[in-house]
């Protein structure tokens, strides 16, 4: 057993990057190596989580990261229901808090949440019984992704610590950023982040990260290229002007991939806008991981999952 | 028992307006101060008078809170008239000023009938109406200002909101101005501010939550005290937060006299970190700013810039409150708490405390037109009996608002008001 292994993991929820240790990555990160294997099978299924019910309760529409929770809790032997707010009474004016009293009555073990809202997922937590993941919650923090972030770099790269890594994009409106400028800063990566200055929140140069708004200077000699969505619907509130503009100079091309080490990596969570932040030549090119990402978000949710609710766990831990 | 005459001796008096800060005993018949005893000399006892003993206690105007909404008529859950008049009194509250944001909107002569009738009958302190500036607030179209004030209105305001046409702002400002009618606005442009709900800087990047830049207050803060000037209405800057606002009032104040300005006691105690991880009773419009903010508010209040403190008490249920961060409604009570915040100040040493009861009481009486701020002979027996020292703790149980959205619970204070007297009655008195 490595020695991270044996680090207890002594949270209830996991709600954010900012509140685990350094030690409490790495277990977590060992602990996803772990879980890979399974889903590399033919046999997916463990039943370690027989009997356990988890609740997926997403207020935003997702379809990546709510099929990667499902199929991690399946995979784990868990029950697990999907609530969406289509089908919920959430529409119907019931509050947040209405919602989880009435799940937590259900008796889950565990209720995996997404809302628009930051802190709504911490403020839910509050109110119920069980053990909650927070799959994003507005622009603060979503802590899963930027796990799996660094998981897929760590495999690639054989560490985290003392890498160049570039977040380029929407800084401003994401908790993919956020999670992951935290979560590189613990593990020891040197973190830029480059956008137009209408995308970066006020403060971020105070976040432990170097600030660029030039791409080509930001990109030169980092080791990964993290891109982040950009959501049409900032044209029209005048971050930026247009499409055409954005991707000319903030666009990741080869030419200007080509800036960064030969051996970068090119990362995006998904999904992606071809032809607005990214080229399809990128995407798909040999220096791609994105695939990737998506494997290791099922082990990283995997492990996040047995580590809160899994054998020797009582939900009334920490 | 209000026939019996009162004596109130040997405490320390606080009054400004008497320029008084030293021992001395009032003595109060038929409900009002009848006179003045300064020094230990002993007053005298009228027949059958009944002695207060105020040794090793302080004595003060009762405090004029010129910014307080209540729920009634439309939110009673939140809050009475009734109920916000015994919270005053727990606080050393013996007049508000009550905002017009309510269901309806206080925008009519018969309305603010309505209300001083209902204060009338089931009030314990002095509540003073304000009125709407527009129509429902609808931006546009004048309410009956001149019918208001006769009807007993002692202010026009917008409320919560920001009058966005500058030419509807100029002539309401030109017409009150003939009717003596002091206009008082909190300034947010809904522009820069949209979508934020807290401090724009590192604490809100942190929460991943919008932020509200300064600007969102400062600039149409100078837009209205250039109308102001023009006008040379009484304006009222009701709500300031920031440094550069503070600023903006002290160039304005060289070119119109009738300028005048307030600030919560929100603003002078706390700053943006209390948020902490989305505390929604923390959430104000004006957010609560960065500690150097605050700082300069203190300093606004201590030189003159800032002339009154308020408590912008705004009362809140849980399905306004327990809510995630950006979804919560802004504001907080603050009555009963604004008294024992504002001696944080004194006993802190950043104001002193005849400033504070100033800007608590003489200062509001006099821009609103009201009676009270002062215990000169002749002035009604509107006073606070407060142990400066008494230390306690706010809790939720013991809070007697309808709504229970404190940003102070589990606060430690030292200071607390005793008694409570309005016209010579004793409204609120600590068991």
């Amino acid at each position: 057993m490595t020695p991270s292994a044996a680090h207890a993991f002594r949270h209830r929820h996991l709600l954010a990057i900012a509140d685990l240790s350094a030690p409490d990555i790495e277990f977590l990160l060992a602990r996803a190596e772990a879980a890979i294997a399974v889903s590399r099978q033919i046999n997916k299924k463990k039943a370690v989580l027989q009997g356990r019910t988890q609740i997926n309760l997403f207020f935003e529409a997702s379809t990546r990261t709510q099929s990667s929770f499902e199929l991690a809790g399946k995979r784990l032997g868990a029950d697990v229901m999907n609530m969406s707010v289509g089908s919920s009474s959430v529409k119907k004016g019931e509050t947040l808090i209405d919602t989880a009293m009435t799940l937590n009555a259900m008796q889950p073990d565990l209720l995996v949440v997404r809302h628009h809202a930051a802190g709504a997922v911490e403020l839910l937590a509050q109110k119920v019984g069980c053990s909650v993941i927070n799959a994003g919650d507005g622009a603060h923090e979503h802590p899963s992704q930027a796990l799996l972030d660094a998981l897929t770099i760590r495999r690639r790269k054989g560490r985290v610590g003392g890498l160049a890594v570039a977040i380029c994009g929407d800084i401003l409106n994401s908790r993919v950023a956020r999670s992951n400028i935290l979560l590189l800063n613990a593990l020891g990566a040197r973190v830029r982040v480059i956008a137009p200055s209408t995308l970066l929140p006020a403060g971020i140069e105070r976040l432990g990260v170097e600030v660029f708004r030039n791409m080509d200077e930001g990109l030169a000699g980092v080791d990964v290229v993290m891109m982040l969505r950009l959501q049409r619907e900032r044209m029209a509130g005048a971050l930026v002007p247009s499409v055409r503009e954005y991707f000319r100079y903030f666009g990741l091309d080869a030419a200007r991939l080509a800036r960064a080490k030969p051996d970068a990596l090119v990362m995006h969570p998904g999904p992606m806008n071809r032809g607005v932040e990214i080229a399809s030549e990128v995407a798909d090119g040999p220096q791609s991981v994105i695939e990737e990402q998506v494997e290791m978000g099922v082990a990283v949710r995997m492990a996040v999952i047995e580590a809160l609710i899994g054998e020797g766990r009582n939900p009334t831990d920490g | 028992m209000a026939e019996r005459p009162i004596v109130i001796g040997g405490g320390h008096l606080v009054d400004p307006s008497q320029g008084i800060d030293g021992p001395a005993s009032l003595l109060i018949e038929a409900g009002r101060v009848s006179a003045v005893h300064r020094g230990g000399d002993d007053p005298g006892r009228p027949d059958g008078a009944v002695c207060i003993d105020a040794r090793g206690r302080h004595v003060l105007p009762g405090l004029i809170d010129a910014r307080v909404h209540v729920g009634e008529p439309g939110a009673e859950h939140r809050e009475t008239i009734a109920s916000a008049s015994r919270a005053a009194a727990a606080g050393g509250v013996t007049g508000f000023v009550m905002m017009p944001d309510t269901d309806p909107v206080i925008d009519d002569a018969a309305l603010v009938d309505y209300v001083r009738r209902l204060a009338r009958d089931s009030a314990v302190v002095n509540v003073y109406p304000s009125v709407a500036v527009t129509k429902g607030f609808g931006g546009e179209a004048l309410t009956e200002l001149g019918l208001l004030k006769e009807a007993g209105a002692v202010m026009a305001t917008e409320g919560r909101r920001t009058l966005r046409n500058n030419l509807t702002l100029r002539r309401a400002l030109t017409y009150a101005r003939d009717f003596g009618l002091v206009v008082a606005m909190e300034t947010h442009d809904p522009d820069l501010s949209a979508g934020g709900v807290m401090n724009e800087g590192l604490t809100a990047t942190h929460l991943g939550l919008p932020g509200i830049p300064r600007e969102a207050e400062v600039i149409p803060l100078e837009r209205d005290l250039r109308l102001a000037a023009l006008t040379g209405s009484a304006y009222h800057a009701a709500k300031l937060s920031t440094a550069a606002s503070a600023a903006a009032l002290k160039s304005a104040r060289a070119e119109s006299a009738a300028v005048t300005a307030g600030v919560s006691i929100n603003h002078l105690s706390l700053n943006e970190i209390d948020v902490g991880r989305y505390r929604t009773f923390f959430r104000l419009s004006p957010p609560l700013r960065a500690e150097e903010d605050r700082q300069a508010m203190v300093a606004a209040v201590a030189d003159g810039t800032i002339d009154i403190i308020v408590s912008s008490h705004d009362p809140q249920d849980v399905d306004t409150k327990r809510l995630p961060f950006a979804e919560a409604a802004d504001g907080a009570i603050g009555l009963e708490t604004l008294l024992a915040a504002a001696l944080r100040l004194y006993h802190g040493g950043e104001l002193s405390l005849s400033r504070l009861v100033e800007c608590l009481s003489k200062r509001p009486a006099e821009i609103f037109g009201l009676p009270g701020g002062t215990l000169r002979a002749g002035a009604a027996a509107d006073l606070v009996v407060a142990d400066l020292d008494l230390p306690w703790v706010v809790s939720e149980a013991d809070i007697v608002s309808r709504s229970k959205n404190t940003p102070f619970e589990g606060a430690r204070f030292s200071g607390r008001v005793l008694q409570t007297m309005v016209a010579g009655s004793i409204v609120h008195s600590l068991e």
